[in-house]
């Protein structure tokens, strides 16, 4: 299995801050009732860009001047909540490649690195002097060089930082877990046999 | 130096470390459902792979089911089909499947403690962020994506990195009408809902070590509303108490070397913490929600923050932001606030305990006017407990509707949901925007007795007054 590697990312950013924000939010329950991912594409944040009359909220999804971003900024504990991969799912089905926050929920990090969607942390006044820059200038593009664990946009830029393991598995196309999982097949199935497993009694 | 019971149980665990530097970590307990499972089974299908340990998987049915009529074809045609689809996974691939006729089903996270699947030492995981439940017993126990589902279908082992481990000591006493639940959302507040971010949390102290299994449950079950993405308490008599004779319990010769190992993991009195908190149990008051975060709580006595007092611009904005989706005023007390539902389930608190809490303190009582009130015991095998004890029959006495068992009201996938901006006193886990089904309605989490005060009332109260607890 061949995977991408992700080492440079270049798009234009919308801001989405906050802190948080909730896998409720990113992606409503009931969004939830399906079989496959397929039809999540779209429907990212969904309540918070439209009200029950499907009535714009104006959310910076939405607005046309981040029409066509690719690299969401967002804030300190990103993806808290349900451990539902559909979050990560629904935002990278949307064209999303890549999010930038203060801080990211274990699990919905786990769900991203390992569908492919780099989630990178930087300082909260770093995001938040980016953020004020891509309000004027939504046009900009932002080039995020996770070898170097640089983000770069018109004459500035910010460092950031991501555990080594996950940058290690983005960057060398190893962010599919699996296929490290099925090569020592013995070494499990020795743990399997060292570990008591329950058993119905009845 | 010693470890602690997160070293030991990673440890003991551990297949090897992966080229990039993670963990391959074994799984000795897989629990699935019908809302990340699905997925999962097509991504092992499309791949070629075969499902490796199905005798260590085990399946039950939960978000999507209706709590008034569970005849099939559900109404809801998806909902159909998810059920029908987890069922054909099960079959196709020989996992054992506590199906609506087993008389077994329930929300999962009750489901394997009751059938004593949930055993101390294991790792336990399922596509499900409330996993952290199983914690109670001494496990590691943490929600996982759907592609981490599929990693363990296929390898019964997952890729991960160890967390820090934070000792959280709650000493001395609860005050009368303190439970559980205020104890969980009280750390919360006082940590915050990012505070866990890159641990596991172990709780401990006379606080804990006093809690029945019912209530580290409850405990364990929300500390992923902190961040922490498992939480723990050490396995002790109770635990085993807890386990013997259950459907799953190992029997004999068998039982007493699983009891000597469950014990060998609890964490040594000389092992290291990244961190130590010391919470004292009589600070704790019964707790509720006023914002869109299960950290944004106040002791019932309190009142709602004023964002003129904010630390600084960010927490101002969280403050405006939940006041303006709450629909309240800043410096408001809580207890008077009219609530239109009321809510007793979920897999934090829908176990025998809470019901029989909840049926002490309204025997003999009347809901309020108005007031629809829902309990939802989170399996069949509490419901049919509860039902011959009398308490349902208590329950339904006092107005309250007595539905089937499942995740009903916590979250919005079946057709319990709230109206409008209606307001929910609440016995479940997340206060988020639109959790309870509404795009505008709003959530107080509660514990059970304080949902009981509220549902006698119609307004949030304080249980202590009402049912004059001291």
């Amino acid at each position: 299995m061949s995977l991408t590697k992700f080492t440079r990312m270049t798009g234009t950013c919308v801001p989405v801050l906050g802190p948080d924000m909730d896998t409720d939010r990113i992606i409503p329950a009931r969004f939830l009732k399906c079989i496959t991912f397929d039809e999540l594409a779209g429907v990212m944040f969904w309540d918070e860009r439209y009200d029950e009359n499907s009535n714009s909220k104006n959310h910076p999804i939405d607005d046309p001047r981040f029409k066509g971003a690719s690299i969401i900024l967002g804030g300190a504990n990103f993806g808290c909540g349900s451990s539902r991969e559909h979050a990560p799912q629904t935002i990278r089905r949307s064209g999303v490649q890549a999010i930038i926050a203060e801080s990211f929920a274990e699990i919905f990090f786990g769900n991203s690195t390992g569908i492919g969607l780099p989630c990178v942390c930087a300082k909260p006044e770093d995001i938040a002097r980016l953020a004020s820059w891509v309000s004027n200038h939504p046009d900009t593009e932002l080039t995020i060089d996770l070898e170097n664990l640089i983000a770069t946009w018109a004459q500035d830029s910010m460092p950031l930082s991501m555990p080594a393991e996950a940058r290690e598995a983005l960057t060398r196309g190893r962010w599919d877990a699996i296929v490290e999982l099925l090569v020592n097949p013995d070494e499990v199935e020795k743990k399997n046999a060292e570990l008591p497993q329950v058993r119905c009694s009845k | 130096m010693g470890k602690t019971l997160f070293q030991k149980v990673w440890d003991a665990h551990t297949v090897g470390i992966l080229p990039d530097g993670r963990t391959q970590v074994f799984i000795a307990t897989h629990f699935l459902h019908e809302v990340t499972s699905p997925q999962a089974f097509g991504m092992v299908r499309d791949l070629g792979l075969t499902v490796k340990h199905p005798e260590r998987t085990f399946a039950t049915v939960d978000h999507i089911i209706p709590t008034d009529n569970q005849s099939e074809p559900f109404a809801d045609a998806t909902a159909d089909a998810m059920i029908k689809e987890l069922r054909r996974n099960c079959a196709d691939n020989g996992i054992r499947f506590f199906d609506l006729p087993t008389g077994l089903q329930g929300i999962v996270h009750m489901v394997g403690p009751e059938l004593g699947i949930t055993q101390p030492g294991m790792t336990i995981v399922c596509g499900d962020s409330h996993t952290a439940t199983h914690g109670a017993f001494g496990s590691i126990a943490m929600g996982i994506g759907t592609t981490q589902v599929r990693d363990v279908l296929a390898t019964q082992t997952l890729s991960l990195s160890p967390l820090k481990v934070r000792r959280i000591n709650v000493t001395g006493k609860l005050g009368a009408g303190v439970r559980a639940k205020d104890v969980a959302l009280h750390i919360i507040g006082l940590l915050g809902a990012k505070g866990g971010l890159g641990y596991a949390y172990e709780y401990a102290g006379e606080v804990i070590e006093n809690m029945s299994m019912d209530e580290r449950m409850t405990l364990c079950n929300m500390s992923i509303e902190g961040a922490a993405r498992c939480g723990y308490v050490n396995p002790d008599q109770k635990t085993i108490d807890y386990i013997k004779g259950r459907l799953f319990a190992p029997t004999g010769a068998d039982w007493d070397a699983a009891v000597n190992r469950w014990l060998s993991f609890a964490s040594d009195a000389d092992a290291q913490y990244d961190d130590i908190v010391n919470i004292n149990g009589a600070d704790i008051e019964p707790t509720v929600t006023w914002g869109i975060s299960p950290d944004q709580n106040i002791g019932i006595s309190g009142t709602t923050p004023n964002p003129a007092n904010a630390k600084n611009d960010d927490e101002r904005k969280m403050i405006n932001e939940a006041l303006e989706y709450m629909k309240f005023q800043a410096d408001m007390p809580l207890k008077g606030l009219p609530v239109q539902v009321c809510f007793v389930g979920s897999c934090t608190n829908g176990r025998l305990s809470d019901f029989r809490e909840v049926a002490a303190l309204i025997k003999g009582k009347k809901v309020a006017p108005g007031i629809r009130a829902l309990a939802v015991p989170g399996s069949q095998m509490t419901a049919k407990q509860l039902e011959e004890e009398g308490i349902a029959e208590i329950f339904r006495q006092a107005g309250f509707e007595w539905r089937l068992a499942g995740c009903s009201m916590c979250l919005a996938m079946n057709p319990d949901k709230l109206k409008g901006d209606q307001i929910c006193a609440s016995s479940s886990n997340r206060n988020f925007k639109g959790r309870q089904g509404s795009p505008t309605g709003r959530t107080l989490l509660m514990s059970p007795a304080m949902v009981a005060a509220a549902a006698l009332t119609g307004c949030v109260s304080d249980a202590r007054e009402i049912f004059e607890l001291n």
